[in-house]
């Protein structure tokens, strides 16, 4: 039980009333906020988890066929077929709104149009091992933008969700009691005053009774 | 337009180059730094990074958890699988439910 340090007038009350259906409106809001950031944020890092997965499990056999291709080519001859590749690749980015968190949407570009086109060497001088590698690294490259995508939203989503679930508690368990108690002295209180005045009138207007028709003379 | 990058050891990510990515070899973490702060200034989207240098320099990878750009996101190099890839993503849990509850074991 705390109060707030505030007179208790009915002027206070009045204020206080509506700070306090606001906060409780806003508590309402924050909450389904959470709920429903919590739902898409959950559906989400399972994805997460999934995509992780492959993507590791694809890079690691990308780095097999790799290393198997270093060990049968010179170093000189790889550097010089992987000098200057033929790709490139470049992203847009446009943002989705989930319950105000700007979350990113890639769109991959890539400027040669096949996007097959992968293979920055002839294949004279290089080993099949590479290509098996570069085969292997570009299989999986769609789900590493996937994954960027989507880790980079959870990392958004779980920093929103830290917020909004300390403000629903803050709500819930500090200001919205407080406004409670608060509201329940000062009524309280002007009540009492209320008696209080009653009272004094009462009493008042015995004594001046008395005072005019002298009831207690009178009985003796 | 956004540009891609991978950065770590020179072996994990040599391969990347191929596919149309931009390549940052580079072994020392004060270096690597150095080349995210610069990386994120001129407009790169996302930047993979080997979960080696990762665990290096966590707490420069921290500055960016909160912006729109760039995505770091790490991935394993040669060396294999450190787990710290999940290990992130159960953070995450963590960070928004309180304990992960999403855990496989």
């Amino acid at each position: 039980m705390a109060i707030l340090n505030v007179n208790p007038t009915r002027m206070e009350l009045t204020n206080l009333k509506g700070k306090l259906s606001t906060a409780t409106r806003g508590h309402k809001l924050l909450k389904d906020k959470r709920d429903e950031l919590m739902r898409e944020f959950i559906d989400l890092v399972r994805e997460n988890k999934e995509v992780r997965r492959e993507v590791e499990a694809g890079i690691a056999k990308a780095n097999q066929h790799m290393a198997i291709a270093r060990s049968v080519m010179s170093d000189e001859s790889l550097n010089v077929a992987l000098m200057l590749p033929m790709q490139e690749m470049s992203l847009d980015i446009s943002s989705k709104n989930v319950m105000s968190v700007n979350i990113p949407v890639f769109d991959i570009q890539y400027k040669t149009a096949d996007e097959n086109d992968i293979y920055s060497y002839g294949y004279a001088f290089t080993s099949s091992d590479l290509d098996d590698a570069v085969k292997a690294l570009s299989d999986i490259m769609p789900k590493m933008m996937r994954l960027a995508e989507i880790e980079k939203s959870c990392q958004l989503m779980a920093a929103e969700i830290e917020k909004t679930r300390r403000r629903v508690n803050a709500l819930e368990h500090v200001l919205i009691p407080n406004y409670q108690d608060t509201i329940r002295y000062i009524r309280m209180k002007l009540d009492e005053n209320d008696r209080a005045t009653t009272t004094r009138l009462m009493k008042v207007k015995d004594m001046m009774l008395e005072e005019a028709h002298h009831y207690s003379e009178r009985e003796q | 337009m956004y540009k891609v990058a991978v950065i770590g050891d020179k072996d994990s990510i040599y391969g990347f180059a191929s596919i149309g990515l931009d390549i940052h070899p580079c072994d020392d973490p004060a270096e690597a730094v150095r080349d995210i702060r610069n990386m994120a200034e001129i407009g790169y989207g996302v930047i993979y990074i080997t979960e080696s240098l990762a665990s290096q320099i966590e707490s420069e990878l921290d500055l960016y958890r909160e912006r729109p750009q760039p995505a770091i996101i790490p991935i394993p190099g040669v060396q294999g699988n450190t787990g710290l890839g999940m290990q992130n993503v159960s953070g995450f849990v963590e960070q928004a439910v309180g304990s992960d509850i999403l855990s496989d074991a």
